[in-house]
């Protein structure tokens, strides 16, 4: 059976205008490419999708009549972890929940159920890491700002969380990887990008800390060393839970 | 403020508070209102000490000082430590300033008894009224209720904390007399069952009128030490139980004990803190309240200590082979829970996944089974299954022979020794 390289724009519209392509060029074998092509081997079928709103709109339609509101956010979460070579399983997923007479989000024997699953937990895990690991530092001007490196490109699904949680502080969280952050107004959120290019670390906008900032620090690792029994000293225990990567952005471990 | 004084006083009520192991902080559907500060819904473990225990809430004494003398405790009146006291306001202000900066999901108060009960309630109820009403604070409280306080003050504690607890301190009633002659069962337990009472009570008008108020709505818990007195397995897991069931309590908390003060009636100050089983407890603990294990099941007269080389469910397993092998395929989520190496989440997956077809050793696999232990104990899709007859020792034995026990560091030390 001939395979069909889809070139789609890595986006998760544009992975379901390409579950689109699919069915309406009855494919059968497939593969995921983002971005440009090069390679123009000699028989080998290309389709460059096209990120379409109505096309997108229409698959995401007929998912929802399949998959529950809840494997819907699912999908979405596992594209949102941004791991190379996994939107293909997504398509998988999707497919199979379309040539299914029934509900299959449960069928875990399934291997693009499975590892959906696998996705979905790996990005959560990395989403309630973050809402835990997340340390503000106070700026004179009152925000409370956080610099921060997941795993996973979590910052969207954090939203919900430190918005109902920081209603009535002005907040900022920004992924120092991927170059952006969420800034919290008191009323609503935004997207900000901020340019870092004259200094050596973003950390550095902390150049104007609010005055109370260092003693709150200072007593918060006081409370942590505090807080140790010696004689029950586990290391093992306490990097697993804390692995090492995420020890630069922790007050009481810097 | 002066920050040497905070700082001192900080470390030296962090210190005294933390061998209280309870650290919760889910339970609660508390929501942020009116664009208050924060509230408190799932839990979140914010960081973990060197010991590898997790950081929650702020966890703190109001005083150390104290007029008991219970053996096992560092704030014992006779103990020559330093002593401090925060005010209220000093309190408040370290909780918010840390929940701010998102190090903690609230605090944890407790106390030691100055005065009298009721005066120490009071202070530690007043920390909580002033942040709900005064700094409109949505993030969790947990109260230590003072054993022998009023109902009125347990009352009003319940009205702004989310979980109350009362620490029982000895799994027996003659343990507590040997160690802790100043306190008595009783006016532990009658705080517990006026909460009970009160709890229920208000959970059911909550149903009633959406307006009405909530009362710890993370409920109640307690703590035993565990090692400091010569109770079994058997004693500890039967008087949890019996708190379960009669005052309705979210948690025990098993606290192996830390021997801090030499008394020739507690063990002695190099004896190690008896972290295994704490462990195997917990795990028992879990059995009964998520796995729908009878405590008998798992401790009786015969059996009154947990095996130390295995978790008490391949314990139970081996001394009842006669219930498996259980079929995946087949059986009820109650007999697939019993399964050694299958846990709450792989036996739902199980029992979701196998309607839309026969499941074999690979699926069990990639839903997270441990099949080092499972194989012993189920059927599934294959003609690959254990067909010797194996009694439950030799399970154990071959069991124990290809796993990497997370005590393993422990023993080749101690081996190393000989």
């Amino acid at each position: 059976m001939a395979l069909t390289t889809l070139i789609y724009d890595g986006t998760f519209e544009g992975l379901l205008s390409a579950v689109y392509e699919v069915y309406a060029h009855h494919l059968q074998l497939v593969k995921l490419h983002t971005g440009e092509w090069h390679n123009s081997a000699l028989f080998e079928n290309v389709i460059t999708v096209t990120t379409d709103e109505t096309r997108a709109a229409r698959v995401l339609k007929g998912l929802k009549e399949r998959v529950s509101h809840i494997g819907i956010q699912r999908l979405y979460a596992a594209h949102l972890a941004g791991i190379a070579g996994e939107d293909i399983n997504l398509l998988g997923y999707m497919r199979y929940a379309f040539d299914s007479p029934v509900n299959i989000e449960e069928d875990y024997g399934n291997k693009y159920v499975t590892r959906v699953s696998e996705l979905v937990r790996m990005v959560r895990r990395e989403k309630h890491r973050m809402e835990a690991f997340v340390r503000f530092q106070q700026l004179t001007d009152g925000t409370f700002y956080a610099g921060v490196e997941p795993d996973f490109n979590v910052l969207p699904l954090l939203i919900r969380h430190f918005k109902s949680r920081y209603a009535d502080q002005k907040w900022m969280i920004y992924d120092i990887k991927r170059k952006y952050g969420v800034y919290y107004d008191l009323h609503d959120t935004q997207f900000v990008e901020m340019d870092f290019a004259d200094l050596n670390k973003p950390n550095s906008v902390v150049a104007a800390f609010a005055e109370d900032e260092s003693v709150y620090q200072h007593l918060w690792k006081n409370y942590f060393n505090s807080v140790n029994i010696a004689s029950r000293k586990n290391t093992k225990l306490h990097v697993r839970h804390i692995p090492k990567r995420y020890w630069k952005h922790l007050t009481e471990k810097i | 403020m002066n920050e040497e004084r905070i700082t001192e006083k900080l470390n030296i009520l962090a210190d005294a508070a933390k061998y209280d192991v309870s650290c919760a902080s889910s339970g609660s559907k508390r929501k942020n209102e009116n664009k208050g500060l924060g509230n408190a819904s799932n839990g979140i473990c914010h960081s973990y000490t060197e010991d590898g225990r997790c950081v929650s809430l702020l966890k703190i004494l109001l005083t150390n000082h104290c007029i008991f003398d219970c053996a096992y405790c560092v704030s014992r009146k006779n103990n020559d430590i330093k002593r401090a006291a925060f005010t209220v306001q000093e309190v408040v202000d370290l909780t918010i300033n840390f929940y701010r900066r998102n190090y903690i999901e609230g605090l944890f108060l407790s106390s030691g008894i100055f005065k009298n009960a009721d005066y120490t309630m009071e202070r530690l109820v007043r920390v909580a009224k002033k942040l709900r009403t005064e700094h409109n604070f949505n993030g969790y409280i947990h109260l230590k209720s003072i054993p022998g306080a009023s109902d009125e003050l347990m009352n009003e504690a319940g009205l702004y904390a989310d979980r109350l607890s009362v620490n029982l301190e000895m799994p027996t009633e003659a343990g507590l007399k040997l160690l802790a002659p100043d306190k008595n069962q009783q006016d532990m337990i009658k705080p517990m069952g006026y909460l009970r009472n009160a709890i229920i009570k208000h959970s059911e008008e909550k149903k009633l009128f959406k307006k009405a108020p909530q009362f710890a709505p993370a409920g109640q818990s307690t703590q035993m030490i565990i090692g400091a007195t010569p109770e079994n397995d058997n004693v500890v897991l039967h008087s949890a139980n019996y708190f379960y069931k009669n005052f309705k309590l979210k948690r025990v908390y098993y606290s192996g004990y830390v021997p801090v003060l030499a008394d020739n009636r507690l063990p002695a100050l190099n004896t190690a803190v008896p972290m295994v089983r704490e462990n195997r407890l917990y795990q028992a603990d879990w059995l009964m309240r998520f796995y729908g294990f009878k405590v008998n099941e798992i401790v009786n007269n015969a059996q009154p200590h947990l095996d130390l080389d295995i978790d008490p469910k391949l314990g139970w397993a081996i001394r009842n082979m006669q219930a498996f092998p259980v079929d995946i395929n087949k059986s009820d989520l109650q007999l697939i829970l019993r399964v050694p190496g299958i846990g709450l989440l792989s036996a739902q997956k199980i029992v979701s996944a196998r309607k839309f077809g026969k499941l074999n050793w690979d699926h069990l696999k990639k839903m997270g089974v441990s099949l080092n232990r499972a194989k012993y104990f189920v059927t599934c899709n294959s003609n690959e299954f254990e067909r010797r007859d194996l009694t439950g020792n030799n399970i154990k034995q071959f069991i124990l022979a290809t796993s990497q026990s997370k005590y393993l560091k422990n023993t080749q030390t101690q081996l190393n020794l000989f």
